[in-house]
């Protein structure tokens, strides 16, 4: 028997042409993170203009930066820091979010109360604000980085998978499962989480923007990825003495980002509703 | 009903004081976590064992954290907010001014983004899947979608670089005319206000919009009423408590940006000062700093759902 994927045909969806095309943005930066070693013009830390903040040439696909290093190089190993990062921050986050929601749902009680209270008050800090004090406070290296980020965006996916869960909560089958006898853990990876999926990978996406947007924030602050290594929000830091020039240096750098972030954000608002809003 | 109202309000009030504690607790922890010796950093390397013991003995440092929690809580209610580690001087002075200027220029962008926002929210609501519409909501969707320093370095490249109307990244403390502080202001509040704005866009569009589908609104509808009558008279009025909400939680964004805007634009403000204590791990000054900024956000917050509370009588139950 031939073996066959849950394609998106297979399946019933169809993905309209702007969401085709951000998917597809998505995706070559996805790439460009695994495989960007092999893709560099130039080492990220070689001196290779004697010009700073070069212009875009033939030389320089996109200029050079403030000690004369190939913008393009830079940018592309940027990338594996910005993109991997965010993405394992945003899978820790959305992991914790996303069980603790569920179980709460089910157990409620004072369990239920008292997570959603603590949770409520990690919200009620600005995200930026958290980020800046505890980097202050330990000193920033990526696996921090990616353990702030995580703590700061899980209350939001515990709030978004808990009010789902709490809908589904209700319905008849997960009554009788319990009238079965079956435990919270059973309840929760066969009858919530099934049920809850579509919705929860969309915030997921919606998340990971804000990680992107706050890991650039926090780096462009000089708290983020330290040198040698530079993300993009880094990159943005080193060069914006460009900035009075409107050399590519700073330029670039943002397009990345800005590409990466509409790109998602698109493609999840052009989602098709089934995906998105499956337990509406 | 009224009574019903007011002690949902004063729940809702004791529910911010709780969190507030919390997050004061949060502040403290994640200050605390700081690696190394303060006493030692502060006499430095050279200081004799006994000097660093006593003054870790002098600034109690040898207490139990919680302890510590407990005083530094009682002096910040007490309006003592400790020395800065770095220059000896009282918190409370280094703050005071700074505190000022970025109200200030808090207050210049809601006044200046308030206006500008509803009235794009109720239009675009109002002509819905119009090219205008979809015009402002591509916008918005590029400006929530990228980071705050990017909006202000293209603020700079467009209106400093190319048209060349205002200075760069330089705010002079010195100004002298209205037109000089117009001028200072210009560039901070423009970034600031594409910030907001595009979050307080999509919310007013969103409460208008919802508004649209009650039932009143189609019974208008087909008495002929025109579309801005149909909007103006009939849906907005049942919309401005969302509105008020969607407002008050824009706000909030402003803490988020301001942080961005004055360290790009060298704004002497809180968060510029904030940022510089942390690159000298200053710990009194940022966890005032730090206090602060939490509590405007959850002042505002709390004022988003006491509105909430009071606009929607489906809330009161």
């Amino acid at each position: 028997m031939a073996m066959s994927f849950p394609t998106p045909r297979r399946l019933g969806y169809r993905l309209n042409l702007v969401g085709m095309i951000s998917a597809a943005v998505a995706l070559t930066w996805a790439v460009i993170a695994v495989i960007a070693p092999w893709l560099t013009p130039y080492g990220p830390g070689e001196v290779v203009d004697f010009d700073y903040f070069g212009p875009i040439s033939e030389q320089f696909w996109l200029g050079s930066d403030y000690l004369g290093r190939d913008m393009l190089s830079r940018i592309l190993v940027g990338t594996r820091y910005t993109v991997g990062i965010s993405l394992a921050a945003v899978l820790i986050a959305c992991f914790t979010g996303v069980v603790l929601g569920m179980t709460a749902a089910v157990i409620g009680g004072w369990y239920d109360t008292i997570l959603s209270r603590f949770l409520d008050a990690l919200t009620s800090i600005p995200s930026k604000l958290f980020g800046l004090v505890v980097v202050a406070g330990i000193g920033s290296s990526i696996p921090v980085l990616i353990g702030v980020l995580a703590v700061i965006y899980t209350p939001g996916a515990y709030r978004f998978a808990r009010a789902l869960s709490v809908n589904i909560n209700t319905m008849e089958y997960v009554t009788a499962a319990r009238a079965r006898g079956e435990r919270t853990l059973y309840l929760i990876r066969h009858e919530i989480l099934p049920n809850i999926t579509g919705p929860v990978l969309a915030d997921m996406g919606l998340r990971f923007v804000f990680i992107v947007l706050l890991l650039s924030g926090l780096s462009f602050l000089g708290l983020g990825v330290q040198p040698p290594n530079s993300d993009w929000g880094s990159l943005v830091r080193e060069n914006i003495g460009a900035l009075s020039f409107g050399a590519p240096a700073v330029i670039m750098p943002s397009i990345a980002i800005a590409t990466l972030t509409i790109s998602v954000n698109l493609l999840i608002d052009n989602l098709p509703v089934k995906i998105r809003d499956r337990s509406e | 009903m009224n009574t019903q109202i007011r002690s949902l309000i004063l729940a809702r009030l004791g529910i911010a004081l709780i969190t507030l504690i919390i997050v004061s607790f949060i502040v403290f922890a994640a200050t605390e976590m700081l690696p190394g010796d303060i006493a030692q950093i502060l006499l430095g390397q050279a200081a004799t064992p006994e000097a660093v013991a006593g003054l870790r003995e002098a600034m109690g440092l040898n207490d139990p954290a919680f302890l510590r929690f407990l005083r530094w809580m009682g002096g910040l209610l007490q309006g003592d907010l400790g020395k800065s580690y770095a220059n000896n001087m009282p918190v409370a002075d280094l703050i005071g001014g700074r505190l000022m200027n970025t109200l200030q220029l808090a207050a210049v962008t809601a006044i200046f983004s308030v206006p500008v926002a509803l009235f794009l929210g109720i239009t675009t609501a109002m002509y819905q899947g119009s090219v205008y519409d979809r015009a402002v909501n591509f916008l918005v969707i590029g400006v929530i979608s990228v980071p705050e320093f990017l909006v202000a370095t293209l603020a700079v490249l467009v209106f400093a670089v190319w048209l060349q109307w205002l200075p760069a990244l330089s705010f002079a403390n010195d100004v002298q005319s209205f037109w000089e502080l117009l001028r200072a202001y210009a560039m901070p509040v423009i970034t600031l206000s594409f910030v907001i704005s595009a979050q307080m866009i999509r919310m007013t569009r969103a409460a208008v919009i919802s508004t649209l589908s009650a039932p009143y609104v189609e019974m208008a509808l087909l008495k002929g009423a025109s579309r801005p009558r149909m909007v103006l008279r009939h849906a907005l009025p049942n919309a401005i408590g969302p509105i008020v909400n969607a407002v008050a939680l824009s706000l909030s964004y402003l803490l988020g940006g301001v942080i961005i805007v004055e360290t790009i634009f060298n704004y002497p403000g809180v968060a510029k000062l904030m940022v510089d204590a942390v690159a000298t791990r200053d710990l009194p000054l940022i966890q005032t700093c730090a206090m602060i900024f939490c509590l405007g956000y959850l002042i505002l917050i709390t004022l988003a759902d006491v509105i909430a509370i009071l606009s929607n009588p489906r809330l009161r139950k």
